[in-house]
């Protein structure tokens, strides 16, 4: 963590951005993007989080550790999902393998 | 000797920082390392909500009908404003950090209560909500009633909800406990530029269940508005 | 010169008396004893669980417990040695202990989170306690669901509690030895200067607090499940079991890291003193680690290899699985080569090395037939299993655990212990060891399942033959803690270094001083240099 004070301004213009992001949310919510919605949903929401990291919590001026501890967190959080959906994903897919004789 | 130690003149007992703990040799230290420390710790949390996220995320795949449905259930509006007001606690909070930053004691003890203020008003909507769902039987297990198709697998996304927004509001009930230490340490005069890193360190874990919440409230509340 | 050696004046052991100053130190050597006689105790009681077990199995009919008792006592065992030995001991003892001197610091970057995660590990035992006292539990210390969220009727919610609190303990401590680690160096002190003891301590780190906080979710997602009512992993309401096991291994699998890396720490500081060599291939010794705590995430699911999971997933962790084995592979041709021409002793903390080396090689290389699919088929839930992973964890990471508190014993007590009763010890355990696991390769492979009171006629003897290792075993156990006591009074004082070994936490006296160093260490040479001036030092020549 560094001894960078951000101006106030910074903060309110992030505050901002994440109160219109939430309105464009919850406004997308009630559109019908067959199956983006979910992935437009997450979406706005990692770029929300973004914000908050890289500013309310100052990882933009931190230093280098810290940003390696938050991109391990995110790495090994994606290892857990991703592996995991593997195996539901792949249920069934009989046809990828000969048969049982 | 073996790994050719040499031993330096010793470190003299000269005047230091009142906060500086005897195991570390600058305060400059000692704040990087509790800084260090605080991020790990994040990214245990990271790690710990991840579990659920994990069969949140399954269980929407495969009963994403029970799920939206049990979703519409969820008030929009009380979900909305509380991450409202979540957000703009974080605005509180990371202008209280700064106001420590830079030494302004009042102003650092005005962020931080408005900060508990905004944390109160939140568990106070989620109170609402979940008295709600008690009366109406939505609470899973031997009491759960409804008259969906979809009931037994609603019962998964109903027990995923109390356990993600609980664990959720018990890390809000200990941040609003946490910031009322770091408030009342603030108004005895306890942080100033030189030293403030208990502010920023619990600041780090308020953004931090805030950054949750970002995630728990479209995944929650907003799983299928559009019909 | 050597009969002129005195114990220091002042030492952490004695600064300060009385209760008051042991539970409420900051001294990071004290938490190191206070863990060290915590562990003891959960070891004597998983091993009497294991006695239970063994006595009930000497004989084809389920004669000595009911079925459901006998579950408890297997169960139990697993519980205790997991939670409450394995995961701290080499971490919590001589991590604690050693982690600073080793670099130079004067104690862990936050000295009350390392006593908090003592009285985290008491209040875990505690309900460990309370469970056991109020009938014991059943499940299997895998929990698996639904039988642990719906079926059971034993204390499954106090022992899962107890295993969920002691986790916090282990991500405390792993937390405070990486901050420790990355920020309390000594000058002079760059990465690849530190002994390989504290680059095994780094990746066991990462790996606690990576994965414990996933075990956690796991365990109150089963508590919720069972206290409210909660159908997270209920199948009639369309919840799935085999997800616990996913979310259960996801740490489980690198807990067993957890437990081999600190005692692949041990090896490396014991071989290359006691082959008065420097360890051959440090670098690719220190990224093994790192490896070993990285590729243990992505492997867990060959422990649902029989659960259900898709063929190709199957398949994609059987690979991995494999792959895993390398890192720690490397390890071991490493230290072949640096006991290669090195001048090699036999003192006990070098026999359990050896131990380890052929120990380990049969559980590693046994772990292979494991994850290769078609065979685990056939020995999944088998004894094969059983004894794979006591190789590894008994015969790997428990040999070193005690090869490094025989090793350090020294420094920690400034006491020497009988050479003599502490090398039968180690033939013992080694003996016993094998006579009590071999066997059950055997066994698994002919087909006698896992967690059974009962089995067919024929596998009797071999049966018999476990049992019969596992006394010899315990009895190899119960020596250390007689001659450890008596060396307390009675042991020669032993002094900075005994062993002529290289290291910083052989510069302090034994036992040290509170404050580790009255001097700020300055490091300007390598690790492992072991030259004829430092042997004729330690009056080894």
């Amino acid at each position: 963590m560094s001894e960078h004070v951000s101006p106030k301004s910074v903060y309110y213009s992030i505050f901002g951005a994440l109160m219109v992001l939430t309105a464009i949310t919850v406004f997308a919510a009630y559109v019908n993007l067959g199956n983006f919605n979910a992935p437009v949903a997450i979406g706005i929401a990692t770029f929300k989080a973004t914000l908050v990291v890289l500013f309310f919590m100052h990882v933009k001026y931190s230093s280098r550790l810290t940003k390696l501890v938050v991109a391990t967190s995110l790495f090994f959080l994606f290892i857990l999902l991703a592996e995991t959906t593997m195996d539901y994903a792949t249920r069934g897919l009989q046809g990828m393998l000969p048969p049982l004789q | 000797m073996s790994n050719a130690v040499a031993h330096a003149d010793a470190h003299g007992h000269a005047v230091h920082h009142p906060k500086l703990q005897h195991h570390f040799d600058t305060m400059q230290q000692q704040k990087e390392a509790s800084t260090l420390g605080m991020w790990l710790f994040l990214l245990t949390e990271v790690l710990f909500f991840g579990g659920l996220f994990l069969a949140y995320m399954l269980y929407r795949m495969w009963y994403f009908d029970a799920f939206a449905e049990a979703s519409r259930d969820l008030d929009i509006q009380l979900g909305g404003f509380n991450t409202v007001v979540l957000i703009l606690s974080s605005l509180t909070m990371a202008l209280g950090v700064r106001a420590a930053q830079t030494n302004e004691r009042k102003n650092t003890v005005f962020w931080l209560i408005l900060t508990i203020f905004l944390g109160c008003v939140f568990l106070g909507v989620k109170y609402v909500e979940y008295s709600h769902k008690f009366e109406v039987g939505h609470v899973p297990g031997p009491n759960f009633h409804s008259d969906s198709v979809w009931a037994a697998q609603q019962q998964i996304f109903f027990s995923l909800y109390f356990t993600m927004t609980g664990l959720h509001a018990l890390h809000m009930i200990i941040g609003v406990v946490l910031m009322s230490v770091i408030t009342w340490m603030a108004y005895k005069g306890k942080f100033d530029s030189s030293y403030y890193t208990p502010v920023e360190m619990a600041g780090l874990y308020w953004h931090f269940v805030d950054l949750v919440w970002i995630y728990l409230f479209p995944l929650l509340y907003l799983v299928e508005r559009h019909n | 010169m050597l009969d002129t050696l005195k114990l220091p004046e002042r030492h952490y052991l004695n600064n300060g008396h009385g209760f008051k100053s042991w539970l409420l130190t900051k001294d990071h050597k004290r938490i190191a004893i206070m863990y060290l006689i915590s562990i003891s105790v959960m070891f004597l009681l998983g091993g009497l669980f294991a006695a239970g077990v063994r006595v009930e199995l000497l004989t084809p009919q389920g004669d000595l417990f009911l079925a459901d008792t006998y579950n408890k006592f297997f169960t139990m065992h697993g519980v205790v040695m997991v939670f409450f030995f394995l995961i701290p001991s080499t971490p919590a003892v001589l991590g604690n202990f050693l982690i600073p001197p080793m670099i130079g610091a004067k104690d862990l970057a936050f000295p009350r989170i390392n006593l908090l995660s003592l009285y985290i590990f008491w209040l875990g035992a505690a309900f460990f306690f309370y469970a056991l006292f109020a009938g014991g539990v059943d499940t299997g210390w895998t929990f698996y669901t639904p039988f642990s969220s719906f079926s059971s009727n034993t204390n499954v919610i106090p022992t899962a509690l107890g295993a969920f609190i002691s986790g916090f303990s282990s991500i405390l401590t792993g937390l405070n030895f990486l901050v420790t680690i990355h920020r309390m160096r000594a000058p002079g002190l760059t990465w690849f200067r530190l002994p390989l003891f504290v680059w095994a301590h780094y990746a066991t780190s990462l790996i606690q607090v990576l994965g414990t906080p996933v075990v956690a979710i796991t365990i109150i997602m089963v508590a919720v499940e069972r206290m409210f009512g909660f159908g997270i992993f209920d199948p009639t309401r369309g919840g799935d079991p085999v997800l616990f096991q996913h979310l259960f291994w996801f740490y489980s699998h690198p807990a067993v890291y957890i437990m081999i890396l600190p005692a692949m720490g041990v090896i490396s500081e014991v071989i290359s003193t006691f082959s008065r060599k420097t360890i051959f291939g440090y670098s690719f010794v220190a990224f093994s680690s790192l490896a070993i705590a990285v590729f243990g995430f992505i492997v867990w699911a060959h422990h649902l290899f029989v659960a259900g999971i898709s063929t190709y997933s199957a398949m994609v962790f059987s690979f991995l699985s494999f792959s895993v084995a390398i890192p720690s592979a490397v390890k071991v041709f490493n230290w072949t080569a640096t006991l290669y021409k090195g001048a090699i002793s036999f003192e006990t903390p070098m026999l359990y090395v050896y131990g380890f080396f052929g120990l380990f090689l049969i559980g590693g290389l046994t772990g292979l037939f494991l994850a290769t699919l078609g065979v685990d088929i056939h020995v999944h839930d088998t004894y094969f299993v059983v004894a794979h992973f006591h190789y590894i964890m008994v015969g790997g990471a428990i040999m070193g655990y005690l090869g490094g508190l025989h090793f350090w014993w020294p420094k920690m007590t400034g006491r020497m212990y009988s050479e003599f009763l502490s090398r039968i010890s180690a033939i013992l355990v080694f003996v016993g060891f094998n006579l009590t696991f071999f066997p059950q390769f055997i066994l698994g492979y002919m087909g006698m399942p896992r967690r059974y009171h009962a089995y067919p006629d024929e596998f009797q003897v071999l049966n018999v033959m476990s049992s019969a290792g596992a006394g010899v075993l315990g009895i190899g156990y119960l020596l250390p803690v007689i001659y450890f006591l008596w060396s307390l009074k009675k042991g020669e004082v032993a002094g900075p270094n005994p062993w002529g070994a290289s290291g910083m936490e052989w510069q302090m006296p034994s036992p040290p001083p509170t404050e580790n160093f009255t001097e700020q260490p300055i490091v300007h040479g390598e690790p492992y240099e072991y030259t004829p001036h430092v042997a004729r030092e330690a009056n080894l020549v």
